[in-house]
């Protein structure tokens, strides 16, 4: 009797065990290094505060609530110059050459302006999540200034990305396929059936949805091209305007099918592609999940993303609760870009300064210039943010914030001295030079200051648990505490992950 | 098989899967020549750079991009230079300036990024590679240890033809990076990959930083402007006590698809200056003989103007290639504009791995077939 009983018993034990198991992990609380790992990767940085609060969440509720404070709107007002016409091209082409310098001048001191009211928004956002997602729209639709010249369309874009940056992408790629910035910054503006431009169909099938090689040809994007003639802008206003003169109306065969498309038809036939969903799910683990991506997990996500017809929040819950996320091989698996260094730091150190311009110059000098990626294919990220010179700025950077007050009157003759070599050296200094000298200028104004951090970290909280992702490299000087230990934190190696 | 050929190639067998990591030992001591790699960014238009002047069909196919006749430099009866480029025409008179026209390879490929990826990597069109057609040589055939480094990249972010090689760095001046690299510093090992990256470039900072020499000035005077500083730079690198294979300047903002001639004259006013004053500074620096400056770009431009005033991508382009011992002239062939392909772009008449193969194996005197992995016959641009 008792012979019998037990196989079932054993048996009710075992998938009692197995139903468990994978409950495990993801109903206990994600604990301090949890909560840590979450929100540097969802966010720039996080206070000690912030981390305990998260600490006694399990995965879903972690990741729930990030979702849940999603927001479609900036919270901080743009700058004023937004709210003005943007200048038509023609006038500017029209104005003397004086009047162009001062043109130039002004388009420069807002897009900077601009800059930092992000930086800003990313600093004390209540989402920090909504502008880590803004961020990476703008690198896969990546539009540059440079060339746009333009505030006030670039603050358009930048409003359409976090509209819909959980939101849809579907909605999206066809929202910034008619974005005037876009359509100026991939020529598409100027498009014309008697000769297409085919700069915005070859990146809108190699950059923003299928990927470079996956199964379209020079002729698909020829075809394509020929679609999104006519998408064009108003000369006066600068918003969308379909221009039907410039259109080419005649059939087209694009990626096998074929019929008189217009540029929203074949965006649909790349969006029925499933490489698109397959591409941007990469991408997007790339950003959140690790360098590596790995092909079953990003095609059971990317399945996810088509079930859910592009809808961004499913697939990011998805992400975000994966086993593959939470792994403990993936702490400090990732390279921080210079945002994340620069916004991470002030905001996990809480270095609150007046004005965010010499942070916007520091990332600049780093390598990543918010609203001027270097090429439509945004910033390759991951090991290529840094070499010498980048990591070099990175170190120079974090032994200014940290150097402490005490160190000032001494740290000043040095500069100065450092600013004379650079003097020197550079009789006519290039912008990057004067880029530079600004960046370091405006940086002695910022300073960490230990007595009142330190009052905002718990007694219970570990001060390297808070600041490094992955075990320091160099162990910290005997008895190191205080100030000089998180001199030796952020000095380390290990700080440059996330 | 023979027993020393067994072992041969059992000694080669290894390197196959890996040998962009394995590292020979690099000699402790000798030389090695300079090359300076000039990237045009963004597609540099060759038919611009060195004019078909005489060919009727370049001025029916750029309606609103031609170079005026006689804004041309004449070369030859065929041939002329962008009016921009005036500071070479010394050079080419002292037969140093190489011109190697239609520099492209087969089934091109349009976008930017594979385009350069291909050049930088020296791959096939289809074939996808992650080491620089440099690391690789390098790592066969490293320079002496006394060098600062196998390359250095003056002023921009990406490593190029020399993505993943031992010895390279980026720096944007040398006084500031010596002021920097104190704050770095050698440490140990890792399984994280993207902390061993960190380390490993902490480590070439620490070992070209005892090796560089910022001192230098010049009596040359260089152009203003970012290119010309980086001009300046890569002439203090030349002049450096201890070695450097490499050095690789950038000039960006050839992507000209709108407004093409005022924005090509400039840039090609800068290129010109800058290579002008390059060479002036080689010369003082005692450089000139043991250097060759080679440009690149990862494609040419459309023959046909678009309707914006601009180029379209496009393939095969000509480079320029200037040095002491550079044996001046035209090379490769003049552009065939009656035999486009079906997009509109040119045939191209010398595989860019025949330009590569001639500076390893002429400059360099390395494996140029190992190092490419293929056989591309080298050019005779080098005396």
């Amino acid at each position: 009797m008792r012979a019998t009983n037990f196989p079932v018993v054993r048996g009710a034990l075992f998938s009692f065990a197995l139903l468990l198991a994978p409950l495990a992990a993801s109903a206990q609380a994600i604990g301090y290094d949890g909560a840590r790992h979450f929100l540097n990767r969802v966010g720039f940085g996080a206070t000690d505060a912030e981390v305990r609060e998260y600490a006694g969440l399990t995965r879903t509720q972690a990741v729930d609530r990030v979702l849940a404070g999603a927001r479609r709107e900036a919270t901080l007002p743009p700058p004023a110059f937004v709210e003005t016409p943007p200048l038509p091209f023609y006038k500017y082409r029209e104005m003397n050459e004086e009047d162009r310098k001062r043109q130039q001048r002004l388009t420069i001191e807002q897009g900077l302006q601009l800059r930092e009211w992000w930086l800003r928004e990313m600093l004390s956002s209540p989402s920090p999540f909504t502008e880590r997602m803004t961020l990476f729209w703008h690198n896969h639709f990546a539009t540059g200034q440079q060339k746009v010249r333009n505030g006030q369309l670039m603050h358009a874009q930048n409003a359409l990305l976090r509209r819909e940056a959980l939101g849809n992408f579907g909605t999206l790629l066809h929202a910034v396929a008619k974005d005037p910035a876009m359509l100026i910054y991939l020529d598409n503006a100027g498009s014309r059936r008697q000769a297409p431009n085919e700069n915005f169909a070859r990146e809108v099938m190699e950059l923003f949805t299928l990927g470079e090689g996956h199964g379209y040809g020079e002729r698909d994007i020829q075809e394509a091209a020929r679609a999104f003639t006519g998408w064009s802008l108003d000369r006066d206003t600068l918003k969308f305007m379909f221009r039907p003169a410039f259109h080419d109306g005649g059939e087209k065969t694009v990626l096998g099918r074929t019929g008189r498309f217009d540029g929203d038809e074949v965006l649909d036939i790349l969006l029925a592609r499933p490489e698109a969903a397959e591409f941007v799910t990469t991408k997007l683990w790339k950003e959140f999940v690790s360098p590596t991506p790995d092909g079953s997990e990003v095609k059971r996500l990317a399945a996810v993303f088509r079930d859910k017809r592009y809808e961004v929040k499913p697939l990011m819950r998805a992400m975000l609760a994966s086993d593959a996320f939470w792994a403990p091989e993936q702490r400090g698996a990732l390279i921080k870009s210079p945002l994340d260094l620069v916004v991470g730091t002030l905001r996990t150190f809480e270095i609150r300064p007046a004005s965010l311009r010499p942070a916007v110059l520091a990332s600049t000098v780093l390598g990543q210039n918010p609203m001027s990626p270097p090429n439509v294919k945004g910033w390759p990220g991951g090991e290529a943010w840094i070499n010498s010179a980048t990591l070099l700025g990175r170190k120079q950077l974090l032994d200014r914030l940290f150097r402490g007050t005490d160190a000032m009157p001494e740290a000043a003759p040095m500069m100065a001295a450092a600013a004379v070599d650079d003097a020197k050296a550079e009789a006519t200094p290039t912008p990057e030079a004067r880029l530079r000298r600004a960046m370091e200028r405006g940086m002695q104004t910022y300073a960490f200051d230990w007595d009142r951090w330190s009052r905002t970290v718990d007694r219970s909280s570990s001060v390297e648990s808070l600041a490094l992702a992955a075990p320091a490299v160099n162990a910290a000087p005997e008895g190191a505490q205080g100030l000089e230990l998180v001199r030796h934190l952020v000095s380390d190696p290990a700080y440059q992950l996330k | 098989m023979k027993r020393r050929d067994f072992l041969r190639y059992s000694a080669a067998v290894p390197l196959l899967g890996t040998w962009g990591s394995v590292a020979f030992a690099a000699p402790a001591g000798g030389t090695r020549n300079l090359l300076v790699l000039v990237e045009l960014k963004g597609g540099n238009d060759g038919l611009n750079t060195v004019v078909p002047y005489a060919d009727p069909a370049y001025r029916r196919l750029r309606a609103r991009t031609a170079i005026e006749r006689d804004a041309v430099l004449q070369l030859t009866p065929d041939a002329g230079l962008n009016p921009g480029l005036e500071k070479l025409m010394p050079v080419w008179s002292a037969k140093q300036l190489a011109i190697v026209q239609g520099l492209g390879y087969p089934q091109p490929n349009l976008s930017h990024f594979r385009s350069i990826e291909i050049w930088d990597t020296a791959s096939k069109s289809e074939e996808y590679l992650d080491d620089g057609w440099l690391a690789r040589a390098f790592a066969r055939s490293p320079s002496p240890a006394s060098f600062a480094a196998d390359g250095v990249v003056v002023g921009a972010a990406d490593m190029g033809p020399l993505n993943g090689a031992g010895r390279a760095i980026a720096l944007t001046n040398p006084e500031q990076f010596l002021r920097n690299a104190r704050l770095a510093r050698d440490a140990g090992a890792t399984k994280n990959a993207s902390l061993a990256h960190i380390l490993r470039v902490e480590r070439e900072i620490v070992q070209s930083a005892e090796k560089l020499d910022a001192g230098r000035r010049f009596e040359t005077a260089f152009p203003t402007g970012p290119f010309g500083n980086a001009i300046r730079t890569a002439a203090q690198l030349a002049a450096n006590p201890a070695g450097i294979a490499v050095i690789r300047v950038t000039l960006g903002g050839f992507d000209t698809h709108a407004n093409q001639l005022g924005t090509h004259a400039n840039l090609m006013r800068q290129l010109g200056e800058g290579l002008g004053a390059l060479r002036e500074a080689l010369i003082e620096a005692g450089r000139w003989e043991t250097t060759v400056v080679a440009t690149y770009s990862e494609f040419g431009r459309r023959p046909a103007s678009n309707q914006s005033g601009g180029t379209d991508h496009g393939t095969a382009s000509a480079h320029l290639v200037m040095g002491g011992k550079v044996r001046g002239g035209l090379y490769g062939a003049a552009p065939k504009l009656d035999r486009l392909d079906g997009n509109g772009n040119l045939p191209f008449a010398v595989d860019f791995r025949s330009y590569y193969a001639t500076i390893l194996d002429r400059w360099w005197g390395m494996d140029a077939n190992a190092a490419l992995q293929g056989r591309f016959p080298t050019l005779e641009f080098l005396v």
